[in-house]
C-alpha cells in the first residue's frame, strides 16, 4: 500500500515586479509492503485506519516472514560468484578407492543406534535399541564394559574426553553419565549420574572440551548445555520448530559455537554463551539426521532423509555444495569428514556407505557390507579409520 | 511406548519420499521407448507375459544410472525388497538374482504406498482365501496369525469369509495365466507388509518422529515475529564472497593431505590394516622424539600447536626463554575455568586474579587497560565467562607475536630436524603370520594411576585434574 502525501508550499514575493516563487514540495511517505519497519509510528487519524482482525495479522506476518526469507536468499546469492566444483577443477582427481571392513564388532542384541570414539583412537562406545551400552576396544574387538540402561532406544552416546566416562540417553528423556570403573565386578549402573532432563527423547549428546559439560539435543525441539557435576542447566537453545536430531561442536579457536539439525529441515548455528541462534540454513527437503563440522570449522556438512548431503559455508552464509545422485534413493543417517576434509562419508538407509569428494562434488566410492540400515558413522580421532553402526546389530571398522 | 504406530491417513514422511523415488525408477523402467525389453517367460506349462530376467534388470540400471553392476544389483535388490518387482520362480524369496530368473513388475494397485497402511481386514481376507483355496495349507506363522486375527476381529468374521469366497469365485472366471499373476502379486504384497518371522521388516522405520508442528511449536504470531527478527539480523550480516571462501577449502585439504591416513596412508602402517600399533605408539601424547608430520602440523595454525600436548610443552619452553610464559599459563588457567566444574569457578577466578592480574602479581599479564578494567569489574561477580575477553586478548597476542617467532626459532627448527620419519612397513613382510592384537591400557586406568601418583607427590588435598570425579 503506497500512501502519497503531497505538500505544496507556495511562496509569493512581491518586489516591484511581481515575482512568484512557488515551491512545491512533494513528500512521499512510503510504506513498503516488502519491508515493513516496525519502527513506524502508530497510524495517525489522517491515515486510513482499519480494524485488522487477528487472523489477518497472522497472515501478514507469515507473508512478511516469507518475503524476508526470499530476500535473504537473494542477498546470499549476490556474493556467490563461483561454484565449489568450478574452483576445484584445478585439483587432482581422486584415484581408485579401496576401503574394507577391518573389524566387525558383534555383541549387541538389537539395532545399533549410536557410537562415539575415545580420544585414544581405538576404543569406542556404542548404544542400541535394547538399552545396552557397550564400550569396546575396537582394535582387539574385546568388550570392556557393558551397561543396561533402564530404557530402550538409546539413541545418543558419547565418550568423555578423558576416557574415564561415557554419557548416554534416549527414550528416558535424560542424559546419564557413567564413570568407567576398572573393577570388572563393579556394577557400572550403581555410579550413574543423571545430568540432563528433557521433555522428550534424547537424540544426541556430546561432551564439550572437558568431562564437565555436556551438550544435548532432544525431540522436544531444544538443545541444552549442562554442568555434569551439579546437573544444572547452564544454557538452553530454542529456535527449532520440531524435533532436534543431531548436533556437533565447532573446532574453532574460541570454541563457542555448535550446529544442530532437526525435523524442521533447518540447520542452526548457536552461540553457547548467549543461547542465541547466530545463523540458520534451510535448504534440505526433509529431516536433517546428521550434522558435522568441516575440520577447519569454516563449514559444516549435513545428511538428510531427502537422500542428499549438503555443505554449508559459514562465512559465505550459504549452501555451497549438494552431494546427490539419481541412483541414491534412501536417506542419509550420518555423515563425517576424513581428517583433511577432502572426503565426506555418508551412512545411508539402504545399508550402504557412499564416499564423496567434497571439493569436486562427485561420488568416489560405494561400500557394501551391512545387512540393514547404517544408523551411525564416525571417523576416528586420528583419521586412520571410520566406524559404522547398523540396524543389523553390528559395528564395522573400515580402513 | 508404542513404536511405529501409523494411523490411517497419516504416513511416515521419510518412507513416502523413498517410495516416490523408487516409483519414478519403476515407471522409467517401464517406459515404452527407454524402458526395459520384456518378453514372455515360461513357468512350467504356463506362459507369463511382460516379464524380465534378473540379468535384464541389472543391465538396465547399470546403463541408466552409469553405475557399477554391484551397485545395480544392490539397487535392484531394494526394488524387490520393497515390492516393486517380484520374483516368479521362488516367490517367497525376495532377492534379485543376477541371472535368467524371471521377474515381474508389481501392479500399482499393490504398491505399498498405494494401500498404506496395510489393513488387518485385508490381511484376514487374504489368509481366509488361502485357507479355503489350498484346503488349509497355510504356513505355520500364517496359521498363528490367522487364529490371532480370528480372535481379534471375530465380530466381522462372517464378512471376512464372505469376501474371501466372493474374490475366489471371481478369480475362477479369469484365465489361468491372469489368475496366477494376480496370486503372485497379492502374495508379494503380503510378504512385504506382513513379513514372515525372521525376515527384516523393510517397512520398519524405527522411532516415530512426531513432526507435528502444532504439538511442538505453535505457528502463532510470536513464532513469525521471531522468524522475521532472525531474518532481519541475518540480512545485516557481513558475508564473504564465495570465491574466497571456497579457495579456503582447497588450501586446507591440500595442506592436510599428507596427514590424512585414509587419503595417503600413514607410516609405518595403518594399525587397522596391518594389526601393528607402531603408528599409535609413535604418536602417543608424550614421546621422546615426535614424528616429522606431527611437528610440521604445529606450523599449520596456532590451535594445532596448542592442541598437541607436546607442542604446547615446547611452546612453553620457548616462552620461558622469552620471559613471556605467563601468557600461556594465564590462557591455560582461563581454559580451566571455562571448561571446569561450576563449583570451582569462584575459587579459580580468585587464583587467577592473585597470580596474573593483581598489581605486583608473580605472573602479571599485559592486558590493555580497557580489557583489564572490564575484567576486574567482572571479577566482582565471577562467572564462567568472566575471563573471556582477557583470555581472547592474550590468545591473539601469542598468536600474532610469539607463535610466528617460535616457528622461526632454533628450538622449533631443531625439533623438526630431529623428528623421525618412520619406515613404511609393507604388509607382505608378514605374509603368513597373523599378528597378535595386543590390548592397551584403558584411559580410565592410566588416568587413575596418574592421579594416584600425583596425589602421592603432592601429598594430601591434591587436586587431581585427570582422576575420576564421581
Amino acid at each position: 500500500m503506497c500512501v502519497c502525501v503531497c505538500v505544496c508550499v507556495c511562496v509569493c514575493v512581491c518586489v516591484c515586479v511581481c515575482v512568484c516563487v512557488c515551491v512545491c514540495v512533494c513528500v512521499h511517505f512510503y510504506l513498503n509492503c516488502n519491508n515493513m519497519k516496525y519502527m513506524r509510528s502508530p497510524p495517525t487519524p489522517e491515515m486510513a485506519t482499519q480494524e485488522v482482525p487477528l487472523n489477518e495479522t497472522l497472515a501478514h506476518l507469515k507473508t512478511e516472514s516469507e518475503t524476508l526469507k526470499s530476500k535473504l536468499e537473494e542477498e546470499r546469492a549476490k556474493l556467490h560468484d563461483v561454484e565449489l566444483h568450478q574452483v576445484a577443477e584445478k585439483v587432482e582427481g581422486l584415484g581408485q578407492f579401496v576401503m574394507k571392513t577391518r573389524r566387525t564388532l558383534k555383541g549387541h542384541g538389537n539395532k545399533v543406534l549410536c557410537m562415539d570414539w575415545c580420544k585414544d583412537k581405538r576404543r569406542i562406545v556404542s548404544s542400541s535399541q535394547d538399552g545396552k551400552v557397550i564400550v569396546w576396544d575396537a582394535f582387539t574387538t574385546n568388550k570392556e564394559h557393558a551397561v543396561t540402561m533402564p530404557c530402550t532406544w538409546v539413541m545418543a552416546c558419547a565418550y568423555a574426553p578423558s576416557g574415564c566416562a561415557v554419557a548416554c540417553g534416549g527414550l528416558d528423556n535424560k542424559c546419564s553419565v557413567y564413570p568407567l570403573s576398572l573393577d570388572k565386578n563393579e556394577n557400572l549402573a550403581a555410579k550413574k549420574k543423571s545430568v540432563a532432563m528433557h521433555t522428550n527423547y534424547l537424540s544426541a549428546c556430546s561432551f564439550t572440551n572437558s568431562d564437565m559439560q555436556i551438550l544435548t539435543s532432544s525431540g522436544d525441539g531444544t538443545c541444552a548445555l549442562w554442568d555434569v557435576e551439579s546437573g544444572q542447566l547452564l544454557q538452553s537453545f530454542h529456535g527449532h520448530a520440531a524435533d532436534v536430531l543431531c548436533l556437533d561442536l565447532a573446532p574453532s579457536e574460541t570454541g563457542n559455537t555448535f550446529v544442530s539439525g532437526g525435523c524442521d529441515k533447518k540447520a542452526n548455528v548457536w552461540d553457547m554463551r548467549s543461547g542465541q541462534c547466530i545463523q540458520s540454513f534451510e535448504t534440505h527437503e526433509s529431516d536433517i539426521n546428521s550434522v558435522r563440522y568441516y575440520p577447519s570449522g569454516d563449514a559444516f556438512a549435513s545428511g538428510s532423509d531427502d537422500a542428499t548431503c549438503r555443505l554449508y559455508d559459514l562465512r559465505a552464509d550459504r549452501e555451497v555444495a549438494i552431494y546427490s545422485k539419481d541412483s541414491i534413493i534412501f536417506g542419509v543417517s550420518s555423515v563425517d569428514f576424513s581428517l583433511s576434509g577432502r572426503l565426506l562419508f555418508g551412512g545411508y538407509n539402504d545399508y550402504t556407505i557412499n564416499v564423496w569428494d567434497v571439493l569436486k562434488g562427485t561420488r568416489v566410492s560405494i561400500l557394501f557390507g551391512h545387512e540393514n540400515r547404517v544408523s551411525t558413522l564416525r571417523v576416528s580421532p586420528d583419521g586412520t579409520a571410520f566406524c559404522t553402526g547398523s540396524w543389523d546389530h553390528t559395528l564395522r571398522i573400515w580402513a | 511406548m508404542t513404536i511405529n504406530t501409523l494411523a490411517k491417513g497419516g504416513c511416515h514422511r521419510e518412507q513416502m519420499a523413498c517410495f516416490r523415488k523408487m516409483e519414478k525408477v519403476i515407471v522409467a523402467m517401464q517406459d515404452p521407448d527407454m524402458g526395459m525389453k520384456m518378453r514372455n517367460q515360461r513357468l512350467l506349462i504356463t506362459v507369463i507375459p511382460h516379464a524380465m530376467t534378473g540379468h535384464d534388470i541389472i543391465a538396465w540400471l547399470t546403463h541408466k544410472y552409469r553405475i557399477s553392476e554391484e551397485e545395480s544389483l544392490h539397487l535392484g535388490n531394494m526394488l524387490v525388497k520393497y515390492g516393486y518387482i517380484y520374483p516368479l520362480k521362488e516367490p517367497r524369496c525376495l532377492v534379485l538374482r543376477p541371472d535368467e530368473s524371471p521377474y515381474r513388475f508389481q501392479t500399482p494397485y499393490f504398491w505399498t504406498s498405494t494401500r498404506w497402511p496395510a489393513s488387518e481386514l485385508d490381511y484376514a481376507i487374504y489368509l481366509a482365501k488361502k485357507n479355503i483355496r489350498k484346503q488349509g495349507e497355510l504356513m505355520e506363522y500364517e496359521k498363528e496369525r490367522y487364529s490371532l486375527l480370528h480372535k481379534r476381529i471375530n465380530h466381522t468374521w462372517d464378512f471376512v469369509v464372505m469376501q474371501a469366497r466372493e474374490q475366489l469365485r471371481a478369480s475362477k472366471q479369469r484365465r489361468k495365466a491372469d489368475r496366477i499373476v494376480l496370486e503372485c502379486q497379492e502374495q508379494a504384497y503380503w510378504l512385504i507388509n506382513r513379513p514372515p518371522p525372521g525376515v527384516n521388516n523393510v517397512l520398519d522405520t524405527g522411532l516415530e518422529r512426531p513432526n507435528n508442528f502444532s504439538c511442538r511449536v505453535t505457528l502463532n504470531s510470536d513464532y513469525y515475529k521471531r522468524e522475521i527478527e532472525a531474518c532481519r539480523k541475518a540480512l545485516g550480516r557481513n558475508r564473504v564472497k564465495s570465491s574466497i571462501c571456497l579457495e579456503g577449502f582447497l588450501k586446507y585439504s591440500e595442506q592436510y593431505l599428507n596427514h590424512d591416513p585414509i587419503m595417503q596412508g600413514c607410516l609405518p602402517s595403518n594399525p587397522w590394516i596391518s594389526d601393528d600399533t607402531a603408528h599409535w605408539t609413535m604418536n602417543a601424547e608424550i614421546v621422546p622424539v615426535p614424528t616429522r608430520l606431527r611437528v610440521e602440523r604445529w606450523s599449520f595454525s596456532f590451535m594445532e600447536l596448542l592442541n598437541d600436548a607436546m607442542g604446547r610443552r615446547e611452546f612453553m619452553t620457548y616462552l620461558e626463554k622469552e620471559f613471556s610464559a605467563e601468557n600461556l599459563y594465564f590462557w591455560q588457567a582461563c581454559e580451566d575455568i571455562r571448561h571446569g566444574e561450576s563449583s570451582k569457578i569462584v575459587e579459580k577466578v580468585e587464583d587467577i586474579y592473585k597470580n596474573f592480574l593483581a598489581p605486583g602479581a608473580a605472573r602479571w599479564v599485559n592486558i590493555d587497560s580497557k580489557t583489564m578494567d572490564k575484567t576486574l569489574e567482572g571479577i566482582k561477580r565471577p562467572h564462567r565467562f568472566v575471563m573471556d575477553d582477557a583470555q581472547m586478548h592474550i590468545y591473539f597476542l601469542m598468536k600474532k607475536d610469539s607463535y610466528p617467532r617460535y616457528l622461526k626459532s632454533d628450538l622449533y627448527k631443531n625439533m623438526l630436524a630431529k623428528a623421525i620419519v618412520p619406515q613404511e612397513t609393507k604388509k607382505s613382510v608378514f605374509p603368513f603370520m597373523r599378528r597378535q592384537r595386543h590390548s592397551s591400557p584403558s584411559p580410565a586406568q592410566t588416568a587413575t594411576q596418574a592421579a594416584e601418583e600425583e596425589g602421592l607427590a603432592k601429598g594430601a588435598g591434591a587436586n587431581s585434574a585427570a582422576g575420576s570425579h564421581f
